[in-house]
């Protein structure tokens, strides 16, 4: 194709595809990194969350939340449907996303949704509590990792997609990025603190989170740690005086 | 695909008898093991050490869980016989009914469990969750729309995904003190017509009646009562 056409095509699927976010979410993150890896042009519009723009609660009003997926003016929402998506949509391009063989397309579900329901909420937990709920949370959420780390261990991959980045590597994205700033944080940014994953413990995991921010797609659109700092720090003084109230109310009653 | 098939389930489960469901209609011999989930089989402690929960399909020896992903593992794996797909070929048609699924699964189960499991007296938690549970419904009702089905002319993914609720909305009824097809007759209709006209569901799914005394034992189990 010759470059004025390539121009043409470039821009005539920005419009076609659309894409509602906010910058701090790890799920708008990873669409944004699927589109990269397809090599898809898109327009990007940036949601204010307390202020949530017709726009978005007319594309997904069921949810009203990002990242919202806009494909020739109709709406896709949830981030996994919507990583299901664009490898659906653009399965000639690039490479695959989810395996080819049916029993590994079903793992690679299996592990997505393991993040979701067994990983995500003790690291949450951990991250927004102290004393010795932090402390369960953190065995909790260790416990899971470890899961994680014998099967990334026993494949010998570099990725849990294999040689390259694929949908669990995405859905597991968060943790390569959060996680250290969870443990800074935490630790109240003193070097000798409580870390999560650390290359004894976890050594397979501990290189796939560095390998991954290093891959091509990831590479292009760095996850925004200096801003997410500070609002991490917020969010966990938020939960951490409000469950202090909380305890000074029940005691005085 | 190759290779025998075995499905771990529990007669009164929704998400196992979605898999029930589909693999009657691929027309896929199976053999089906009852678990006792007070106390579960080495077998699928075994091949589930993550979760422990049913259902879980074994072909050729290798273990799939998650009913929605083993939905589409039957799908992707079985459709070569010939046998109808449950998930449509367009990309965004896809999109739209693996959405859809996945709300049954975070809005309408979360809030159905609620209503039946919140212990004796919890007036204000029932409520909450009678409320939450009759949303769920109106929203997917108001998605059916006028179709016959979710998947359109004939029975789809999210169909399959839906309908082995609909034993449980006689506890959801007793217990809420709401009743389904008052407030969603469209659904109810529905729901109706899966079991009719399609014997794929028909064979899959246990009496209403045998659920809420299923759940009524659970309930004295737990001391709910």
């Amino acid at each position: 194709m010759d470059h004025h056409l390539e121009q043409q095509a470039a821009e005539s699927e920005k419009k076609a595809v659309k894409l509602l976010g906010m910058w701090a979410s790890p799920y708008v993150l990873q669409v944004r990194w699927a589109l990269a890896m397809k090599g898809v042009e898109y327009e990007y519009v940036e949601e204010d969350l307390r202020s949530k723009s017709a726009q978005l609660l007319a594309y997904n009003p069921v949810h009203k939340k990002v990242p919202v997926l806009v494909y020739h003016g109709r709406p896709i929402a949830e981030s996994q449907v919507i990583l299901e998506f664009i490898d659906d949509a653009w399965n000639h391009r690039g490479d695959p996303i989810l395996p080819r063989d049916p029993y590994r397309r079903a793992m690679a579900r299996f592990w997505a949704r393991f993040k979701q329901d067994k990983l995500s909420p003790p690291i949450w937990r951990w991250f927004t509590t102290e004393g010795e709920e932090q402390e369960a949370a953190y065995e909790a959420a260790v416990e899971q990792l470890l899961v994680l780390e014998k099967e990334l261990a026993v494949s010998g991959k570099p990725f849990f997609g294999g040689e390259k980045v694929g949908f669990v590597d995405l859905s597991l994205s968060p943790l390569a990025y959060v996680i250290p700033i969870y443990e800074e944080i935490v630790t109240g940014g003193g070097g000798g603190g409580v870390k999560m994953v650390t290359e004894e413990k976890m050594p397979s995991l501990a290189a796939w989170m560095g390998r991954f921010l290093s891959s091509p797609a990831v590479r292009g659109h760095l996850p925004p740690l200096e801003k997410l700092r500070p609002r991490c720090q917020a969010m966990r003084e938020a939960f951490l005086v409000s469950a202090r109230a909380k305890v000074e109310q029940q005691q005085q009653q | 695909m190759e290779g025998v098939v075995v499905l771990l389930n529990c007669f009164v489960s929704p998400f196992g008898n979605r898999v029930r469901i589909a693999l009657k209609f691929k027309g896929v011999a199976y053999e089906e093991k009852a678990e006792n989930l007070a106390a579960k089989s080495p077998l699928l402690l075994s091949s589930n050490p993550v979760h422990a929960k049913v259902p879980v399909l074994i072909v050729d020896g290798k273990p799939v869980c998650e009913s929605l992903v083993i939905l589409e593992f039957i799908d992707d794996g079985f459709s070569a016989a010939g046998a109808p797909p449950l998930l449509p070929a367009d990309p965004y048609a896809r999109a739209h009914a693996r959405f859809w699924a996945s709300y049954v699964d975070t809005k309408l189960n979360e809030a159905g469990m609620r209503v039946w499991r919140s212990p004796k007296g919890a007036t204000a938690a029932v409520e909450a969750a009678r409320k939450d549970t009759v949303a769920a419904l109106k929203t997917l009702e108001a998605e059916l729309g006028g179709k016959p089905y979710f998947g359109g002319d004939a029975l789809g993914y999210v169909d399959v995904a839906l309908v082995p609720f609909a034993p449980w909305f006689l506890t959801y009824e007793r217990f809420g003190g709401f009743t389904v097809a008052a407030e969603c007759p469209a659904l109810a209709a529905w729901a109706d017509r899966c079991v009719r006209e399609n014997t794929c569901v028909a064979e899959s799914l246990p009496e209403a009646e045998h659920v809420f005394q299923f759940v009524c034992g659970m309930r004295k189990a737990f001391g709910l009562d």
